[in-house]
């Protein structure tokens, strides 16, 4: 049961991590492999707040967000709307926004180095513990699950009922039909991106909560368990990628309680694999013409 | 036309394609025979495309056989289908860019149905493109070549393995007048050498003029079969093309 | 064969010779860095024979190296020293068409992702046995010079391009390219795309692995953390990119600068390392798309349009 709990608390904050991602991916085409980067500033600028001002990692979400969503707007503005124009089929732009994101992540660990000069860092906020059924918990797990949990469902009700959320999911679906409707491609990729790096740095303050973060090793440990829970809960599909993040944080967490907490990462990458062999669609995921 | 006469090379039998709760293919059966030009019609969305699709194994039917001279192809992959003799041009014609011209028609006869490699395969290659057309752009980049260019070399490659059926989808489309001319006799010349082939046409004047037969689909069902002038004339097919109203 | 292939053959032959006699006029230092380069000389090129015609961009290296390095720290003791790279080879080859045949038939970024972390994973699964038996990594004490880990480099990289070269010119390497340019034209023209992606890229599988088995001597002591480094991998996609995978010798110009450049960045600013790492990437896809390849196919185009003109 504690397993389970541990799990779900730490699942929440994947799946708004992924959440992000998906964003990225599905409606912008963007595989943002810098994505885990933008995590770990979103988590450094909590950490830095707290640490320079006493300021409460839940009020830096509202500084967070709107930096990470101009600053993610204007990744894509300048750096990845060039590729997609130039770009001569999906698998080209794939490549070059592989190749391109990858850059953008070792200079943002570059950058985060020369400004901290090492590695780790967190810090203690809400350390307390909290009882859950007949065990304790750390009330800053509890807390950023809650508010993981808040965002994310913010974002759902967004995307499903108000006419800007609709014109993202159309572009998803279809950006060529969706430009024939007369919806601004460009635009709304533009802004799908800047949301999606806003919600992953959210999701890096809310985990620093609980998580010593390495600025150095941890972006690109992230990004991948990103990916893992966005192609196991399929692109484009929120209730898949919360079901998914569910799923590895709980596995995560069995495995580093049962066996060895070394072997984490080897948890998630099982589970891809067993996707990836049985139903590379994704769990829910539909077959695409 | 004595067509009781010759074999049946390409069967299908009872094909049915579902995606989700759509069908998009209900229980096809036709057969195609040798040497003749086959035409499968119908309106936008009646599973032309998946059809074809099928038979050359981008898709894998949900239910029936297709068969090529006896032996079943249907489930097998793309590639394989490719290796027994059905070959196939694109909707969207896909040439091979980074590749040169020569290059392009090679690639149909490495690997297909009668391969050949070296030397061999450029000496035929050459003559397939003189055949459609384009002795004159060997040493063009394919980057540069015109629309109808495109679609020859397309034609080209998939002449170069020297299919037993080939499937030609919408390859007339999008040329203009004097291109479709000039399309429409490269067909003729294909069809005078005895190959068979099955077409999807949009284009009418092609249908009558290259097709011995006919099959018309309307949603994803045949609803006709014959020589063109029986299935134009025929009053389903007319409802078809051109909705209910009339009947009113 | 041709009489240019005749020439090009003689000519690179006389090249690798003149390489492989460099430990008698040169210096330690610039030894140590020649066996860097060797090294990824073999690494970038081997890379480039499946990651450029068909734009799978893998990261695997650093996987395949460690193992490499973990089958001569294991066998050292136990089996003559010249059977660990031909084991190291075939673990590497089964290896990746293991990888292969669960990844290949998908897209782009599910490979790139897998084979990022498939370093991570066996780092982790060695370290995890490695503290079950109670140790941390284990010493390679052998007699094995650097000089003859640079020649065993140089002979492995003259067989890398032998082999991509005759690939090249076979009908899978056309094959690969086909793929390539559009993989749905090449699965309708008789072409096993899985099966033709799967044999080529156990060829970096392998001359990855066997590059750590030969490797492995220099260090003394092998620990996980740095015979599965990723930085490793990352280092060999900028290489191969930067040289230009259009050219069997485009590689290898993109690994000699790029060699001494982290050689001097390491050595004085261990940090910047990341960022230089990071704007190579930028540059691959901003301003050389082609690597130095293409710079110099544009030259060269240029120069026989001036010609003609």
């Amino acid at each position: 049961m504690f397993i389970i709990i541990t799990g779900l608390l730490l699942g929440g904050t994947y799946a708004l991590i992924a959440m992000g991602l998906n964003l990225q991916y599905g409606v912008a085409r963007i595989m943002n492999l810098a994505n885990g980067e933008i995590l770990v500033a979103g988590g450094l600028a909590a950490f830095w707040v707290y640490t320079a001002g006493q300021v409460s990692p839940i009020l830096a979400l509202f500084l967070v967000a709107p930096v990470a969503f101009a600053v993610n707007w204007l990744l894509y503005r300048i750096m990845l709307e060039p590729l997609v124009l130039r770009a001569k089929s999906r698998g080209a732009l794939e490549v070059d926004s592989i190749l391109a994101t990858f850059g953008l992540s070792f200079i943002m660990i570059g950058i985060a180095l020369m400004i901290y000069g090492g590695g780790y860092f967190n810090y203690s906020y809400l350390s307390t513990r909290v009882q859950i059924f007949d065990s304790s918990f750390a009330l800053n797990r509890v807390v950023a699950f809650a508010l993981a949990a808040l965002i994310a469902l913010a974002l759902w009700l967004w995307l499903s009922f108000t006419r800007p959320g609709m014109t993202l999911r159309a572009v998803a679906v279809s950006p060529e039909n969706a430009r024939l409707v007369g919806i601004d491609v460009r635009r709304v990729s533009a802004l799908a991106f800047a949301l999606g790096g806003a919600i992953t740095a959210m999701g890096g303050a809310l985990i620093s909560m609980f998580v010593t973060l390495d600025a150095s090793t941890d972006g690109v440990i992230f990004t991948m368990k990103a990916l893992i829970i966005v192609i196991m809960g399929g692109v484009g599909d929120i209730r898949g990628t919360v079901i998914a993040a569910l799923l590895l944080g709980i596995a995560e967490t069995a495995v580093g309680a049962l066996i060895s907490p070394g072997l984490t990462l080897a948890a998630a990458y099982v589970l891809f694999l067993l996707v990836l062999l049985f139903r590379p669609q994704g769990l829910f995921g539909r077959t695409t013409l | 036309m004595a067509t009781t006469m010759t074999r049946d090379v390409l069967s299908v039998r009872g094909l049915t394609k579902r995606f989700g709760g759509l069908v998009a293919v209900n229980g096809m059966s036709f057969d195609v025979r040798e040497h003749e030009v086959m035409g499968i019609i119908g309106p936008n969305g009646s599973g032309k495309s998946t059809m074809i699709n099928m038979i050359s194994g981008a898709l894998q039917p949900t239910a029936g056989t297709i068969t090529l001279n006896g032996q079943q192809i249907s489930g097998l992959p793309a590639y394989q289908i490719n290796r027994r003799g059905v070959s196939r041009t694109f909707q969207l014609v896909r040439p091979l860019n980074e590749l040169s011209v020569m290059e392009n028609v090679v690639a149909g006869a490495a690997f297909g149905h009668r391969r050949r490699w070296g030397h061999e395969a450029e000496a035929f290659a050459e003559t397939l493109l003189q055949k459609v057309g384009m002795g004159r752009h060997i040493h063009l980049p394919v980057a540069s070549l015109t629309y109808i260019d495109t679609k020859r070399l397309e034609l080209a490659r998939v002449l170069a393995s020297e299919p037993e059926v080939l499937l030609l989808d919408e390859w007339l489309a999008g040329l203009n007048p004097t291109e479709l001319t000039t399309g429409i006799e490269l067909i003729h010349s294909l069809r005078a050498e005895g190959r068979t082939i099955i077409v999807v046409e949009h284009v009418m004047d092609a249908i009558r003029s290259l097709c011995d037969r006919c099959v018309v689909m309307s949603s994803g069902a045949m609803i006709a079969e014959g020589t063109p002038a029986e299935v134009l004339a025929d009053r389903e097919v007319i409802r078809a093309y051109l909705g209910d109203e009339d009947d009113a | 064969m041709s009489a240019t292939d005749y020439r090009n053959l003689a000519i690179s032959a006389g090249l690798v010779g003149l390489v492989a006699l460099m430990p008698f006029y040169a210096s330690g230092y610039v030894m140590t860095l020649a066996v860097t380069v060797a090294m990824f000389t073999v690494l970038a090129t081997s890379w480039a024979l499946f990651s450029g015609p068909t734009h799978y961009i893998s990261l695997a290296t650093a996987a395949f190296y460690g193992l490499g390095a973990y089958i001569t720290g294991l066998g050292i003791d136990h089996l003559p020293y010249w059977t660990l790279p031909l084991i190291a080879g075939v673990a590497g080859a089964i290896v990746a068409a293991l990888v292969g045949v669960a990844t290949l038939r998908l897209s782009g970024v599910y490979f790139v992702i897998f084979t990022l972390g498939l370093a991570e994973l066996i780092r982790q699964l060695v370290t995890f046995a490695q503290v079950q038996a109670g140790r941390q990594g284990f010493y390679v004490l052998t007699s094995i010079s650097e000089t003859m880990i640079y020649w065993q480099l140089v002979a492995l990289a003259a067989v890398v391009w032998l082999v991509g070269w005759l690939i090249w010119r076979s009908r899978l390497g056309f094959a690969l390219r086909i793929i390539g340019n559009d993989e749905t034209v090449a699965r309708h023209s008789g072409i096993n795309t899985a099966q033709a992606k799967v044999l080529l890229f156990m060829v970096p599988g392998a001359a990855a692995a066997i590059v750590g088995a030969i490797m492995a001597p220099r260090y003394v002591y092998i620990e996980p953390s740095m015979a599965f480094g990723p930085i490793l991998s990352f280092q060999v996609v900028i290489m191969a990119l930067l040289g230009g995978t259009r050219r069997l010798w485009g590689p290898i110009a993109g690994v000699i600068p790029f060699t001494l450049l982290w050689e001097v960045i390491s050595g004085n600013m261990p940090n910047q390392t990341y960022l230089l790492l990071g704007v190579a990437f930028l540059l691959i896809v901003y301003v050389l798309p082609g690597g130095f390849v293409g710079l110099y196919e544009k030259a060269l185009h240029r120069w026989r349009e001036g010609r003609a003109a």
